[in-house]
């Protein structure tokens, strides 16, 4: 139900750029009104769920650890999963941003004959994962050379190691293979497990799809379909510039890619794909478990008007010498 | 809003990296940047028109190598109706005579580094 949801919305979309472009001919429609519509609302719409976030209560370190917290000096503590301080607190997060270490961590149960549950460690999850972030932000960094010119050697020196193997031509960049298959794997997973089908909601297929059209249209457009680049990034850069043109011969393909896009960075703030904020604002990633060593006080406490021993004897003072009563300062 | 400062800090490292083209094509000065290729010798004349060349050359070169060194097949009849030698430094760069104001204006412009000259030499370079 979901995946055919899914898969129903992204093939819309992409009928929806192919009818505006071919067919009304709405080329500045899809080549510049839409990626800056795009664009603002990516930004303002992160920009409003972070703010959303913070403003959340943060009462108390939560300390969800996986190791000896520092207790005496003669105990050996697990710095990284239970850090005390800033710095083993930006260590953690560190590998948790780069190298997903939560994930690394997951398990599988399974049930086998006795009855008896085993529960084993599965890396797929974590490698698939990896590979298409990774592959993901490597062809982010790639595509920046249409946005900039002159292009930076570093950029260049990237893109020929991404095509290293030398296979075909245009070279087959490796990252592009990558990250159509973790995709697809990460697809593959959602269906033909049963346990993970009837968790698998259309919000955790549709960005699957999205992402999927928009590596297969830019794949088609670099290997198969070839489309004139030079004009494509006329337009890229001038839409960084604000001064864009569409050329006459930017192509289909190019419209359907850059559509998805702006789908996909429209739709990244209403949905769970905003987890690239989210991992920052973590609280069991990136709160030390000081709980001990350092007093915290709630925040939000209301401002208690108190009345100590002493002012209370100073005010009873005399009735209380009268009635006998030990005080502790005579005058 | 607790950890504010922090926070702050977090959307202004995204809103730096998200406009970091702009700053840059601002102190490059690139955005203005114009490409302008120089005309062949022979005028339109190519062994396909100039549309396909622009988008597709690069598909010619790979069948014209493959062809000439596996199968040794020197020659084509181009779309024109002329028939050309499949090679690179004697029929493309004949026309185009300079690389750097043909080949390099495209191919720096999308940051592209063919492997055409790890084999081939440049005619122009070698000449006294």
């Amino acid at each position: 139900m979901g995946v055919m949801f899914s898969l129903l919305a992204v093939v819309v979309l992409i009928l929806i750029a192919v009818a505006g472009t071919e067919l009304a001919g709405w080329r500045d429609l899809f080549g510049i009104v839409i990626p800056y519509a795009a664009v603002v609302a990516f930004v303002i719409g992160v920009i409003y769920r972070v703010l959303k976030w913070a403003r959340s209560a943060v009462p108390f370190r939560i300390p969800t650890t996986c190791g000896q917290q520092k207790t005496l000096p003669w105990i050996k503590s697990s710095k990284l999963d239970n850090p005390h301080n800033l710095f083993w607190v930006l260590c953690r997060m560190f590998l948790e941003v780069f190298f997903f270490r939560s994930l690394f961590r997951n398990t599988r149960s399974v049930v086998v004959e006795g009855p008896r549950i085993l529960y084993s460690p599965t890396k797929w999850l974590w490698a698939a994962g990896m590979a298409f972030h990774w592959s993901l932000l490597i062809v982010l960094i790639r595509h920046c050379k249409y946005f900039i010119e002159p292009v930076p050697s570093w950029l260049v020196t990237m893109q020929n190691l991404d095509g290293f193997f030398q296979i075909g031509l245009p070279i087959i960049l490796t990252t592009d293979v990558v990250i159509v298959a973790s995709l697809t794997f990460l697809f593959l997973r959602r269906v033909v497990d049963q346990k993970l089908r009837y968790l698998s909601l259309p919000a955790d297929y549709f960005p699957l799809f999205l992402l999927l059209g928009i590596t297969v249209s830019g794949v088609f457009m670099r290997y198969f379909t070839k489309t004139d680049l030079v004009s494509i990034k006329e337009l890229a850069i001038g839409l960084v510039s604000f001064s864009p043109v569409v050329s006459s011969e930017v192509g289909l393909v190019f419209f359907v890619h850059i559509f998805l896009v702006s789908v996909l960075l429209a739709y990244i703030p209403l949905s769970k794909l905003m987890h690239f904020a989210g991992v920052f604002m973590s609280p069991t990633r990136n709160l030390a478990n000081n709980n001990r060593v350092r007093r915290h006080i709630n925040p939000w406490n209301p401002k208690v008007k108190v009345h100590t021993y002493e002012e209370y004897e100073d005010e009873y003072r005399d009735l209380m010498k009268a009635a006998g009563l030990p005080v502790d300062k005579e005058e | 809003m607790y950890n504010g400062g922090k926070v702050l800090i977090g959307i202004l490292v995204f809103l730096v990296l998200i406009s970091s083209p702009l700053w840059y094509n601002m102190a490059m000065d690139g955005s203005d940047y114009q490409i302008e290729l120089e005309k062949a010798v022979r005028g339109d004349d190519c062994v396909r028109d100039s549309a396909w060349m622009k988008a597709n050359h690069m598909d010619l070169l790979n069948e014209w190598r493959d062809q000439v060194v596996r199968n040794d097949e020197r020659f084509e009849i181009g779309s024109d109706g002329v028939q050309y030698e499949r090679s690179l430094s004697f029929t493309c760069l004949s026309c185009h005579e300079n690389k750097d104001k043909f080949c390099d204006r495209c191919h720096d412009y999308l940051g592209v580094e063919p492997y055409c000259w790890e084999c081939h030499i440049v005619p122009k370079e070698v000449q006294p």
